[in-house]
């Protein structure tokens, strides 16, 4: 080794100054910035995963995967009736129902008498409900939340998600969405 | 009391925005074999809660935490591996759902700049006070 050099750098006298400086900015950063709480799924461009749920309410079929392929892209929507935001939704949903895209709802932990007023109150956009108990299609989805919307294409792959209520001034956003999927 | 009496109002008022649906069947039961349920149990303690996300699902009681443990136990019951239940999981909601650090393209500055940095002070000391005999 050689002789120890025991006088530093000129600059290195301001290293301390500008790390700390540094940790302080990244710091501030990290506290100032509205943390990012949606957690997105993994899932878009993949095919829907296989799932078969049985009816949720008496006036509408179950929904199975093997039902959504071919025809139009559809709108997949994962609601509850204790969803508060679901409600907002409707309006909506009903819209888009009335514009003919087809929508397809899977049911989070709800009881059918609950479901039954709740679409008695908002009014009833899908053309299937599939009950999930358990929210099992849910974490086959990576959704986290209700509500939450996928655009799934007519070869069966989800194209699209929609993190919480689709509000009004959005519509027009999911409709190119969804002539998008079209491709 | 008013004052006490309104935060409990409240209260009150936010409960029925939750489902009333009964928890799922092994969301707060445990597998009946101990050597399953210790996996499960290990597992769900390194698994993210997807929307009390400091917690992990073994510590919430959020309804979409004990469905969460519901799915854990119902695949570790049906043989499946923790790891593999951990992948699919991360398959769908990325890294994040997962508490157990990873050696990634991205991470691994974590797990090299401990090492440098050691190895740096080594470095610096050895310079600093050793070497004399040398």
């Amino acid at each position: 080794m050689s002789a120890p050099d025991l006088k530093p750098a000129r600059w290195a006298m301001w290293l301390p100054l500008t790390l700390f400086i540094g940790f302080v900015a990244l710091f501030m950063s990290g506290l100032l910035r509205p943390a990012e709480r949606e957690i997105k799924s993994a899932m878009i461009g993949k095919p829907l995963p296989q799932f078969d749920l049985p009816a949720a309410v008496a006036d509408r079929p179950g929904l199975s995967s093997a039902q959504m392929q071919g025809g139009q892209p559809r709108l997949l929507n994962i609601f509850a009736s204790w969803c508060v935001p679901c409600a907002a939704e409707a309006p909506v949903l009903a819209e888009l129902a009335a514009a003919g895209v087809e929508i397809d709802g899977v049911a989070i932990r709800d009881q059918r008498d609950d479901l039954k007023a709740f679409l008695a109150r908002n009014g009833n956009p899908y053309a299937r409900i599939g009950a999930d108990d358990v929210s099992a299609v849910q974490f086959a989805l990576g959704s986290s939340g209700v509500p939450e919307s996928f655009i799934i294409d007519a070869k069966g792959m989800i194209r699209y998600q929609h993190i919480g209520e689709i509000r009004a001034d959005q519509l027009p956003m999911i409709l190119a969405k969804l002539k998008e999927a079209q491709q | 009391m008013k004052r006490l009496l309104i935060p409990l109002l409240l209260l009150a008022s936010a409960a029925p925005a939750q489902d009333k649906l009964p928890p799922a069947p092994y969301a707060y039961t445990q597998l009946a074999d101990p050597a399953q349920e210790g996996k499960a149990q290990a597992l769900m303690l390194t698994l993210r809660c997807l929307q009390c996300q400091g917690q992990s699902i073994a510590d919430s009681d959020a309804p979409i935490a004990g469905d969460m443990r519901n799915q854990v136990r119902l695949r570790i019951a049906a043989g499946e591996e923790p790891e593999a239940i951990r992948g699919w999981l991360i398959e769908r909601y990325g890294d994040y759902v997962s508490y157990k650090p990873a050696l990634t393209s991205l991470t691994w500055p974590l797990f090299a700049a401990p090492v440098l940095l050691l190895l740096l002070a080594f470095a610096l000391l050895r310079r600093r006070f050793g070497g004399k005999g040398a």
